[in-house]
């Protein structure tokens, strides 16, 4: 293939990856901006969200958009019930009793799904029979990969909408700006902060169920390394800003997927640490980010 | 209208206020002066219901109201504008005041409390879409009150409104607040300025 032609079909590919990444990121992004906690057991959430859309597709039979919905549900309530037993006592505490308490509550999640279900790999059933379409050259893209693209925009205009014009967004903006003061304008900040948790372990959710129809294999294990790749991705776009994470998300995708195109796929998990590294020195708030943004 | 009665509030180890005794009555405006650090802060948080006193009791209308969530106090038509003005300086002016009427589900009535806002504040309204946090100190504090008065306050208390603005600023400040009163809201002033409050109050504690 020439230069040109690996480089368009990496693109396509990482649009894919990225759009995972970004789902999660967002998750990660809005519950750091709620309670300045990096949440840990995010990327289990995400395999909840995974295992929930073969439970439902593998063995109850039923199709896609019903069972990403459900394990949408599910998970949003899975991760309210996490913040309301791990996180909320912690609320008045160091900051690094939550983050311990988070990473406990990931390898909880992690092994205790392993208990469940075993260890072994799970294939997803083909939900979607696989289309693939020639572009031009040897480019191809498939269904799927359009799926991921059109649900991961959809769901991101949804946020966005909600974010920006509903009450509960607007609820969400003031609580992650001054808690004090947003109650004082009557607003419940335990709900909000739960809504919160809500729409970001939805979102995982989300990314878990594409993640199975994408690459048909699913394990308890499977949230770690995305969970850690879309906090890069939240860092890379500045921690606690949506917009951020979304481009954070489908950049790393698509350096993830160049790095394994030219030929290099064993480098593909350092690239992202690498970029984390170098963020953090060169500039710490990332993309989006003012460099001053320690909040009160 | 508020009672409060000998309330002890801890900051951790910290005994920030040893029994502080007020009353406001209805349609009053009452002003709380006391220097730095004297706890005036932490006693209208603690009425908010931002902090719970260890001991002691706050009454709002007779009805007991320690210990009750903010939210709930708010709803029930008390509110504060607080010390540093506390504006939401990420969003534009028009959202810092639809925040303010978040408990009021009716559209109509919070687009009429706007419309009453704007004509009290006009500077507000020439710069609705503005993000707050660009306007002036003033202008600052005219939005904490109009936020404020978006969730129609019967008793509105008030910390240091007058906290860093020039002399014909805080002058035009303390006239908004007489005309407030005499418009039917009772309120209860924590001041600095000790000369200013005390020419408008009726009582001084
Ligand atoms: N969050 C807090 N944690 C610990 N101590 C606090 C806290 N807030 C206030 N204090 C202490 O409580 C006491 C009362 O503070 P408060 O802010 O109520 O005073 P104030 O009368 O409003 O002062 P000022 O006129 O400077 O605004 C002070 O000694 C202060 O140091
Ligand atoms: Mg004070």
């Amino acid at each position: 293939m020439e230069v040109m032609e690996v480089f368009l079909q990496q693109l396509i590919n990482g649009v894919s990856l990225g759009s995972i990444y970004a789902l999660i990121a967002l998750g990660y992004t809005m519950v750091y901006g709620i309670v300045q906690l990096i949440n840990f057991a995010h990327g289990d959430v995400y395999m909840v969200g995974a295992y929930l859309g073969f439970f439902a597709t593998a063995i109850l039979g039923w199709s896609f958009l019903p069972a990403l919905l459900m394990s949408m549900f599910v998970c949003a309530c899975l991760g309210v019930t996490i913040e309301k037993l791990a996180y909320k006592p912690l609320r008045m505490a160091p900051r690094i009793a939550a983050l311990i308490t988070a990473i406990g509550v990931s390898l909880f999640l992690g092994y205790g799904m392993m208990l469940l279900v075993g260890p072994q790999v799970r294939t997803f059933p083909q939900v979607l029979t696989e289309v693939q379409w020639k572009l031009f050259g040897s480019i191809t893209v498939t269904n799927r990969q359009v799926i991921i693209l059109v649900v991961t925009i959809a769901l991101m205009l949804l946020l966005q909408y909600i974010v920006h014009k509903t009450m509960i967004g607007k609820a969400m903006r003031a609580v992650s700006h001054d808690k004090q003061a947003a109650q004082l304008m009557g607003i419940n900040v335990n709900n909000t902060i739960s809504a919160t948790f809500a729409i970001g372990s939805s979102l995982a959710a989300a990314a878990g169920v594409l993640v199975g129809i994408y690459y048909n294999a699913i394990n308890p294990l499977m949230g770690i390394m995305p969970g850690l790749k879309a906090f890069v991705a939240a860092v890379l776009g500045g921690i606690g800003i949506i917009p951020g994470a979304m481009t954070g998300g489908f950049l790393l995708g698509i350096v993830e997927a160049m790095v394994s195109g030219y030929g290099k796929s064993l480098y593909r998990d350092p690239v992202a640490f690498i970029i984390l590294i170098i963020i953090l020195i060169v500039k710490p708030a990332g993309l989006f980010g003012k460099n001053i943004r320690e909040k009160v | 209208m508020l009672k409060v009665d000998d309330i002890h509030v801890y900051y951790g180890a910290i005994h920030a206020i040893k029994g502080i005794s007020l009353e406001v009555p209805q349609g009053k405006i009452v002003t709380l002066i006391g220097a730095n650090g004297a706890g005036k802060t932490t006693t209208l948080n603690t009425i908010c219901g931002l902090i719970k006193p260890k001991t002691g009791k706050v009454y709002f209308e007779d009805k007991d109201i320690t210990g009750v969530a903010t939210q709930e106090i708010v709803k029930r038509g008390l509110t504060q504008v607080p010390e540093g003005r506390r504006i939401f300086a990420n969003m534009p002016i028009y959202e810092n005041l639809e925040l303010g009427a978040y408990l009021k589900k009716d559209k109509k009535e919070v687009a009429e409390s706007m419309e009453r806002v704007y004509k009290r504040f006009p500077r507000l309204l020439e710069r609705k879409n503005q993000l707050a946090g660009s306007l002036s100190g003033g202008e600052q504090q005219m939005l904490a009150m109009g936020r404020a008065l978006m969730s129609k306050p019967r008793l509105l208390l008030l910390d240091e409104p007058s906290m860093g603005l020039s002399p014909i600023l805080v002058k035009e400040i303390f006239s908004i607040i007489k005309e407030l009163n005499e418009q039917g809201t009772t309120i209860l002033l924590v001041e600095q300025n000790a000369k200013m409050a005390l020419s408008i109050a009726h009582k001084a504690m």
